[in-house]
């Protein structure tokens, strides 16, 4: 636990030292305010549902890109020599180094908040689904950096790893379309996997159980399977 | 302190180290020697956890790598042959880090970063970051990391690469002075240094072990035997077996035969290199055995050789196909 918050700390020390954070945040800022003062100027509604839908989708494009590094860059410059034969568990070092990517997150999240400040200035916003959609919006955004940690656990290149994690996203985006295609309950089944699905209720301010057990457990699975990648390195090379 | 036991490492169909036994004493400085990829860095990563085995055990301080790899890998530091530092760090957060990572009590920390600060000379570069620093005290930060935490075993992989010479002398000072305290395992394929430092040498070769001895007792297999080189022409294997039982020589070796040789009887020339005793000079027993025979000298000499030579060949024996079905007799 302790040697989680080792990693976790170095991690977001380096995310902030570097330029990644500030670029990425910015274009995620940049592109979620645009989203914003279109919808406010065409709805003419005090709420955040249509800006979430946008920024849930921008954030799927981001969010490889600041983790591609996490795990890639170790194995590249031989870091990992220091982490694996120190007495730290793998778990810890992805749990850690996946938590920093996900506060770095919610920083840009934060960011976002000064939208709420300009609707409730300016208007009478309906509280209940802006609280329910930064809920969904950190679930979603916490899936999307699961998936991406997970992609860097495969590779030493980044670039390999950004591709990978944007490839496993997009998949899981595309499979809600599935339920037009396919009829009944398989199509029904397939399309319960798409991370944007479980989205559309958050936005609704409808916070469902079984929403964020689905999140929940997606981030479990593809941390574990980075455990488990970076585990089987050993034997192989 | 460290033993392995039958290890082997294979990377798909090629084999990285077959059957490796060797150990260490608690105190000792362990001298690992081969050419490039005989499969020095894969026995170290075996050790420190980074690689798994396909076979064989190793122990550390009494602890299984494999079974029980956190209590080994707290009684380990280790240098891997590129230091694993972050750039982006100063000197100072990092070995903050690294203590935190090996699970040194805050109380201690400072205590055990001022020992290695000054063990390795660091003070000029302590707060400067590691991306600006020369690749001297990049090598001496990797070292300080692997001394954090005072383990009992060091395993040190190529710790004088790509310094300079003053730089070299320093590294094998600190290194030489752990010893006793520390049990070390440290690899080069430099001769010398290992000489310098170790007090015993492991040389290894395509992954296998060539030999393990004290670079004195390398020496003394130099200075204790005189290498004669012999050109005879004559039948290849009863020139071979007819020049080892003679009295003083302890091996010999084939290095070249020409294709007439090959055929029994008939003679071509037999080049072979004798290991022989200092005390007694075989030349004139030599001599008079093949006149009898009618098998003519064409050249004898005596050969230097050096403690690099011995490496050489302990370790490109298997190159030379035809010498593996020399036995050796004395």
């Amino acid at each position: 636990m302790l040697k989680t918050w080792s990693i976790f700390k170095r991690e977001v020390a380096s995310y902030f030292l570097s330029p990644i954070a500030y670029v990425m945040g910015a274009v995620f800022l940049l592109l979620s305010g645009y989203f914003f003062s279109i919808i406010l100027m065409a709805t003419r509604s005090a709420g955040l549902q249509g800006t979430f839908g946008n920024m849930a989708v921008t954030f799927m494009f981001v969010a490889p890109a600041l983790t591609m590094r996490l795990l890639a860059e170790e194995k590249k410059l031989g870091t990992d020599e220091l982490l694996l034969t120190s007495p730290v568990s793998i778990t810890s070092i992805v749990v850690g180094k996946y938590l920093a990517s996900v506060l770095t997150y919610l920083v840009f999240l934060a960011a976002t908040l000064v939208y709420v400040a300009v609707l409730r200035h300016y208007g009478n916003p309906d509280m209940g689904p802006i609280y329910s959609g930064y809920l969904g919006m950190s679930l979603l955004g916490a899936s999307c950096l699961a998936a991406g940690t997970f992609a860097s656990a495969l590779t030493e290149n980044q670039m390999v790893a950004g591709v990978v994690g944007f490839g496993i996203l997009l998949l899981f985006w595309i499979l809600g379309w599935v339920s037009a295609a396919v009829p009944g309950p398989v199509g029904h089944a397939i399309s319960m996997l798409s991370i944007l699905k479980h989205f559309d209720d958050f936005q609704k301010g409808i916070m469902d159980l079984s929403h964020i057990i689905f999140y929940l457990s997606f981030i479990f699975v593809f941390l574990f399977l980075a455990v488990r990648t970076i585990d089987s390195r050993r034997w192989s090379a | 302190m460290i033993e392995v036991k039958n290890l082997t490492k294979t990377y798909g169909r090629a084999r990285g180290v077959e059957h490796l036994t060797f150990s260490v004493e608690q105190g000792e400085i362990l001298g690992f020697l081969g050419p490039n990829g005989a499969g020095k860095t894969t026995t170290m990563r075996i050790i420190t956890g980074y690689l798994a085995a396909t076979s064989g055990n190793v122990k550390v301080a009494g602890y299984d790598v494999f079974e029980d790899p956190m209590e080994a890998r707290r009684r380990i530091g280790y240098l891997p042959e590129n230091p694993p530092l972050y750039r982006e760090m100063t000197v100072r957060g990092y070995l903050h880090f690294v203590c935190e990572i090996k699970g040194i009590p805050k109380a201690r920390r400072a205590g055990h970063i001022a020992r290695v600060v000054e063990a390795c000379a660091l003070g000029p570069v302590y707060g400067r970051l590691i991306q600006n620093i020369s690749r001297g005290f990049k090598q001496r930060v990797g070292l300080a990391q692997a001394l954090l935490g005072d383990p009992g075993v060091l395993v040190l992989d190529e710790p004088t690469v790509g310094l300079d010479p003053r730089q070299i002398i320093e590294i094998r000072e600190l290194i030489r002075g752990l010893g006793g305290k520390h049990t070390i395992i440290l690899s080069s394929h430099i001769l010398p240094e290992v000489s310098m430092v170790c007090g015993r040498v492991v040389i290894i070769n395509n992954g296998r072990l060539v030999a393990v001895d004290t670079p004195e007792g390398l020496a003394r297999r130099l200075r204790g035997s005189r290498c004669l080189a012999v050109r005879v022409r004559g039948p290849r294997d009863e020139v071979v077996s007819q020049v080892g039982s003679l009295a003083g020589v302890r091996s010999v070796m084939l290095e070249k035969a020409e294709a007439g040789a090959l055929a029994n009887g008939s003679g071509g020339e037999v080049l072979l290199s004798l290991e022989t005793e200092l005390a007694s000079d075989v030349r004139e027993a030599l001599f008079f055995r093949m006149a009898e025979l009618g098998w003519p000298i064409l050249e004898m000499r005596f050969v230097d050789l050096s403690l690099e030579d011995v490496f050489l060949r302990l370790t490109t024996e298997e190159k030379l196909e035809d010498a593996s079905e020399v036995a050796a007799s004395a």
